[in-house]
């Protein structure tokens, strides 16, 4: 009991946000992954984040907290691929307004790579564009050379 | 809306038919003046002298003119010039584009980037549309239908466009069935299996080359494509192990026709030419009035 308070004490220090969004359940592996695909190294707002946190489920996880940010879901949709179990708490007045998971979309514009060497989008400037033909494990069809990656071979651009 | 031809799919069972007809009434009158006044551009980013001259012959016939490089060493491609900025300026100039390409996906690019229509005549291993309509057209010319049909394909159906494309319109007809005859190492991937699957499509798999081919209506020979392979070894392995030759053909039914998309090396022995059901060298004409009926329905000319 007493463990948990302090537990729950710690975490509160950090997460001590007015408004804006908690992201948790990302994989610590996958963390800066995340912070590129959203942009949160370009952004001005105030941002925390800790890694290698335990997580039963993930074995490390990492956890971004982003002042006034809310995230559309197209934009938090994008990192479904590399944080499918993603959960996003929504922060107003400190309190958490709102739960949202993220939904792997049926389409993936710019964010992963080809796996095909020959694929015009390897060889030319051109937003790569998939089609989700497969969510778990992932599949995405590519709407230029018209090849399958696997999810096992995702690379994120 | 411009209407493309990029991938075999873009096309419906309507529209198969309707190219079809239009090929029929092509090689009934293959001199139709319907490019008169219009400029066609002939992009061959990758030399295809079969494919090039047959788009050229069917440009000719339409009454049009022609634009375009015949290989890439003759191209601003090799002064570093992108797709794209080649496709946009050819655009502001032709009135069609008609383009080859080594890399996959370059057509679907390029219709993306083009104002005018963009007819694909090869893009690396993945699309060659118009060889798939001819296909389909000396199908039809030689069974008088394109339902219910046993199909052969052999050789390389792993890395072989042709297959793959005819694989996918043909199960838009009524009924056919499949027969897959490769070495283990080239056979049929598992995504057009699955398609098949998908409709309700039988299909057998064989790796060897016999009387099997007896219930054939359509006997599709590929060619074992040296470039396909990273390993010589795996190459030489199985280059030669599919050779159709006339005593082959004795024991078939008397409809079936031999096709291939040709050039050949070995994988038709020269003797099967004098036989009644090679079909190959008529294929490669079919593919002239194929060509202006793909032209004219992208165009809407007629």
């Amino acid at each position: 009991m007493e463990k948990n308070d302090a537990k729950k004490k710690l975490k509160l220090k950090v997460s001590a946000i007015k408004d804006g969004t908690v992201i948790d359940h990302i994989p610590a592996k996958s963390l800066f992954e995340v912070i590129s695909i959203l942009g949160l190294d370009t952004i001005k707002n105030q941002i925390t984040f800790g890694t290698n946190l335990e997580s039963s489920k993930l074995g490390a996880k990492a956890i971004i907290k982003v002042s006034d940010k809310f995230f559309e879901n197209d934009e938090i949709n994008k990192i479904a691929l590399i944080a499918p179990h993603a959960k996003l708490n929504i922060i107003r007045d400190y309190e958490v307004a709102e739960k949202k998971i993220v939904e792997i979309p049926e389409k993936i514009t710019g964010i992963v790579k080809c796996f095909n060497p020959k694929c015009i989008t390897n060889n030319e400037k051109i937003t790569t564009s998939f089609k989700v033909i497969n969510t778990s494990p992932v599949a995405l069809k590519c709407k230029y050379c018209e090849k399958i990656t696997a999810e096992n071979q995702i690379k994120m651009l | 809306m411009k209407k493309d031809l990029i991938s075999i799919t873009d096309f419906s069972k309507e529209e198969y038919l309707r190219i079809m007809e239009l090929a029929a009434d092509f090689e009934a009158n293959p001199n139709q003046e319907l490019l008169k006044g219009k400029v066609v551009a002939s992009l061959f980013f990758e030399p295809s002298t079969r494919t090039r001259l047959s788009f050229e012959t069917a440009i000719n016939r339409l009454g049009g003119r022609i634009v375009g490089f015949a290989d890439p060493d003759s191209s601003s491609a090799t002064k570093g010039e992108t797709l794209h900025d080649t496709i946009k300026m050819v655009s502001n100039y032709a009135d069609l584009i008609v383009m080859r390409h080594p890399l996959e996906g370059a057509a679907r690019y390029a219709a993306e980037v083009s104002s005018v229509p963009i007819i694909n005549a090869g893009d690396g291993a993945n699309q060659h549309p118009t060889q798939t309509l001819l296909d389909m057209y000396s199908i039809l010319k030689t069974q008088g239908t394109l339902d219910n049909l046993n199909l052969f394909m052999v050789g390389d159906l792993k890395f072989g466009r042709t297959v793959h494309s005819l694989l996918q319109a043909m199960s838009e007809f009524e009924n056919p069935i499949f027969n897959f005859i490769a070495p283990e190492s080239l056979q049929m991937p598992r995504g057009y299996k699955h398609h098949l699957e998908e409709r309700g499509i039988r299909y057998f798999e064989h790796e060897e080359f016999t009387d099997i081919i007896s219930e054939a209506d359509i006997i599709y020979m590929t060619r074992v494509q040296k470039e396909r392979f990273s390993d010589p070894i795996e190459y030489e392995k199985v280059k030669d192990v599919y050779i159709l030759n006339k005593a082959m053909l004795e024991n078939t039914k008397p409809n079936v026709r031999v096709l291939h998309p040709l050039p050949r090396v070995n994988e038709i022995a020269t003797d099967v030419d004098s036989s009644e059901k090679a079909y190959y060298f008529e294929q490669a004409l079919n593919g002239v009035f194929t060509r202006e009926a793909i032209i004219s329905h992208v165009m809407n000319l007629k």
